[in-house]
């Protein structure tokens, strides 16, 4: 695949190094900028992994309570943990639970150990934050061995669906149905609004609006459920949820101890698309991306959502931008290649002469820049005008690009997209048609040679080259509008590079949650990720 | 040919019929094709000739395939007053679902003298006339808040409105030369549109619903209009506008809203309906227009 497809666009190699070293000059401050702070979410997520779970009577989340008590006590500059093992060995409490309960009323001080004190809990903290560490490990032992028991699915693109009905216990059957019929993804789509809450629901969720809340035990549930699909379909069905919004770092952590096979993750939707503050963003993205290379998650990123709001063809080029500074971040917090579903959607305006042309050009434009990555393709939305059979032929056509390309992640497009919520009949419909075009047209990729310097090829170099142009003024973006935040990246962003919309470091949601560290700042989560340790 | 199948032989039952009903005189009233269709003021949907009546529906069962379910899918048809109704296609979806495609003539007639529409009550202006009746008539920038309100986290709605790049080859408010916008995005409190209409002294609310599960659309468009209604004295109000596909049209009132807009609304019809009903004096009427 990977020469075959380098062979069909004649990218200069250069242009593609050159891609990614500007991507790498524009990303490479802001992760510099994420390592010299930490979030709530962050230790939040620590908490988590060391064991902490649960919520109070008014469902307020024990690991909320915990980090809010701190961060009044001693503040959270030097991270979490170390206060609240230091309580611990002090006696404050026998255990986690208690303690935290405890310093929900109040009832716990905190203080900054030294000297010894400060090396046992330090020492304390990894011991137990590294528990969370193992569980992660083990899911991702569990998954590989059921896998190889039961394989992977049979064709690529693999078949992703969604489900969506607000209620876990009408999900999961809608959902094992779903992989009856084909589907090899199951996505959970989370509640609308989930993105903004500043804490992880608890419990098994029955009441959502156009999705279901992503909590620890939705995600058991539909991890066991789906188990027992897998074992009577034989192939390993994989599930995906939303590491996304405000609390983006503890969800990932959810989904690694819960064993989650795919989480949407981009690197900058929620600063564009939910008004999240810029540094909580990139912050909590790093935190999450570290579980998920140690989970094993592959990763989907957002790109789809800056062609629903821009023109598919003018906007082609910040996809690939997008999907190159995804990369860098990416890549730097310890995500291998198999991992990184890259986004990018069918939306071009079916009236736009040679529709069908471009959008094959730009579909083989990433897999030809990223040949080792699983792609992930998205259907049409934007165009789907409530004709419903004209929407299905459109699904048809995004479906043959999938195939002709050679996309690793197909999510399956819907002919009722903004009419309802998928029917039974809708997916039923859908998988036919995917079934049909795979069946009919799945060699066709051995056939489908664009001539050099053809239209297609003509396309993809034009995109390619007016991402470079893009990510070379990001790169060198000096307007300074803040002389504390000099990342260039930031100052595009705040000027409304992305999706016409000017988002600011210092504005945004979540930004009272973003801590600058101290220099005794601990957090043994990020350094046995670092490390790759598990003790 | 002799039918194999249940709906076989009501397809062929039916082509009989409906062969036979092509002879017969189409109701009184009713147009055929060489007539003014606005002349007559009784129809019934048109499949290939006038007065067939047909129409297409697809539903699911909840009953696994066999002759039974197919039996079922045609009493549904009956039922639905499709007489005689053609069971088309029927598929199995895993083993307690089948899925239908019926074709058949309605019975029910349509009289077009009992449809109730909301008219467009505003004339269409181009962004250059709607400039220029705010600068002539209003003499300062209308000012615009939009939000989605509630849980709806999906802007899309309000940003095809609002942002410059707009909808539909038609730009957004923001390009509006005379019009001051406030975007305010997703998922904003009721207090804080209210304090921010206060604050900008906003002509003009604009609220997105898009993303709904159980009504909260009427519930949270009710809330916020009884928000305002509380917060500013009687006559001050803004003009509360909300835009969504699931509103109904004429449900205004009973929304406690100045207008609705529904699937497809381009920001032309909203900028000229704010002309419409804030800036004076109104522009002469030009019907037909």
């Amino acid at each position: 695949m990977t020469s075959r497809a380098r062979r069909l666009l004649d990218l200069d190699p250069a242009t593609v190094r050159r891609a990614r070293t500007l991507a790498r000059r524009a990303g490479k401050p802001v992760v510099d900028l994420a390592k010299a702070h930490t979030t709530v979410s962050v230790e939040r997520a620590t908490l988590r992994l060391a064991g902490l779970s649960g919520a109070d009577h008014e469902n307020v989340p024990w690991v909320n309570h915990l980090v809010d008590a701190v961060r009044d006590g001693v503040g959270l500059e030097h991270g979490v943990t170390t206060p609240v093992w230091d309580a611990l060995a002090r006696g404050e409490a026998p255990d986690l639970l208690t303690l935290a309960q405890k310093a929900s009323s109040g009832g716990v001080s905190f203080r900054q150990p030294e000297k010894a004190d400060l090396t046992r809990a330090r020492r304390n903290a990894r011991r137990d934050v590294a528990r969370g560490i193992r569980t992660i490990d083990r899911q991702r032992a569990t998954r590989d061995r059921l896998i190889t028991k039961h394989g992977d699915p049979k064709q690529k693109p693999w078949v992703y669906l969604i489900v969506a009905t607000g209620d876990i216990y009408e999900d999961i059957p809608q959902a094992q149905e779903a992989a009856r019929e084909g589907a090899d993804i199951i996505a959970v789509i989370r509640s609308t609004g989930q993105s903004l809450l500043d804490f992880v629901p608890e419990g098994a969720t029955r009441e959502g609006y156009a999705g279901t809340y992503a909590t620890q035990e939705n995600f058991r549930l539909m991890r066991a459920a789906l188990d027992e699909s897998s074992k009577e379909l034989g192939r390993y069905i994989r599930l995906t949820n939303y590491a996304s919004g405000l609390c983006m770092p503890e969800i990932a952590t959810l989904a690694g101890l819960e064993r989650l096979d795919m989480m949407l993750n981009d690197s900058m939707y929620g600063i564009l698309f939910r008004d999240i503050n810029p540094i909580r963003t990139f912050v909590d993205q790093r935190f999450s991306r570290q579980i998920h290379a140690r989970a094993g998650i592959i990763i989907n990123t957002g790109e789809d959502n800056y062609l629903t709001t821009a023109d598919a063809v003018e906007a082609a080029h910040t996809v690939t931008v997008s999907q190159l500074l995804n990369e860098y971040f990416a890549k730097e917090a310890g995500l291998a290649d198999w991992q990184l579903g890259l986004g990018h959607a069918f939306e071009i305006d079916p009236a736009v002469p040679e529709s069908f042309r471009l959008e094959l050009a730009h579909a083989l434009l990433a897999r030809e820049l990223f040949p080792q990555a699983p792609l992930k393709w998205m259907p049409p939305t934007k165009h789907m005008t409530g004709d419903v059979f004209r929407g299905y032929l459109l699904d048809g056509f995004f479906n043959l690009v999938g195939a002709m390309t050679g996309q690793g992640i197909l999510l399956v497009g819907m002919m009722t997209e903004a009419v309802v919520t998928p029917w039974l009949s809708d997916r039923d419909l859908a998988l036919q048609n995917v079934r049909y075009v795979m069946n009919a047209a799945g060699g066709l990729t051995e056939d489908f040679h664009p001539p050099r310097g053809g239209f297609i090829q003509q396309r993809a170099h034009q995109v390619l080259a007016e991402a470079i142009e893009l990510l070379e003024e990001i790169a060198t973006d000096q307007g300074g509008a803040d002389p504390h935040y000099p990342q260039p990246l930031l100052e595009a962003i705040a000027d409304g590079t992305f999706g016409a919309m000017k988002r600011p470091p210092t504005k945004g949601k979540g930004l009272d949650g973003v801590v600058v560290k101290a220099d005794g700042y601990d957090n043994p989560a990020v350094t046995l990720l670092e490390e790759g340790s598990t003790t | 040919m002799t039918p194999r199948t249940e709906a076989q032989e009501a397809r062929n039952r039916s082509r009989r019929h409906l062969s036979e009903r092509r002879m017969e005189d189409a109701v009184v009233g009713e147009a055929s094709l060489a007539e003014s269709v606005l002349t007559t003021p009784i129809v019934r949907p048109y499949g290939d000739t006038t007065g067939d009546g047909m129409v297409q529906v697809s539903f699911t069962l909840p009953l696994p395939h066999d002759k039974r379910a197919e039996g079922a899918a045609l009493q549904l048809a009956a039922k639905m007053g499709m007489e005689p109704a053609i069971l088309v296609h029927a598929k199995a979806i895993g083993p307690k679902f089948t899925f239908f495609v019926v074709y058949g003539s309605v019975t029910h007639l349509v009289d077009v003298r009992e449809v109730q529409v909301v008219e467009r009550e505003y004339d269409l202006l181009s962004a250059k006339d709607t400039n220029a009746a705010i600068r002539k008539h209003l003499r300062r920038k209308l000012v615009v808040v939009g939000a989605c309100i509630g849980t709806d986290a999906h802007t899309v709605g309000i940003d095809a409105i609002l942002n410059i790049k707009g909808f539909a080859g038609e730009k957004g408010l923001e390009y509006y030369r005379e019009m001051a916008v406030h975007n305010l995005g997703a998922q904003v409190l009721i207090p804080d549109l209210v304090n921010t209409a206060r604050e900008v002294r906003a002509d003009a609310v604009l609220v997105s619903q898009v993303v709904t599960q159980r009504d909260a659309h009427i519930h949270n468009t009710q809330a916020m209009s009884a928000a305002f209604r509380e917060a500013f004295p009687k006559g001050k109000v803004p003009l509360l506008i909300v835009g969504g596909p699931r509103f109904e049209e004429g449900s205004a009132g009973t929304l406690g809203v100045d207008r609705i807009f529904g699937r497809g609304t381009t920001p032309g019809e909203v900028a000229s309906y704010l002309v419409h009903a804030l800036v004076n004096p109104p522009t002469p009427s030009r019907k037909g227009a």
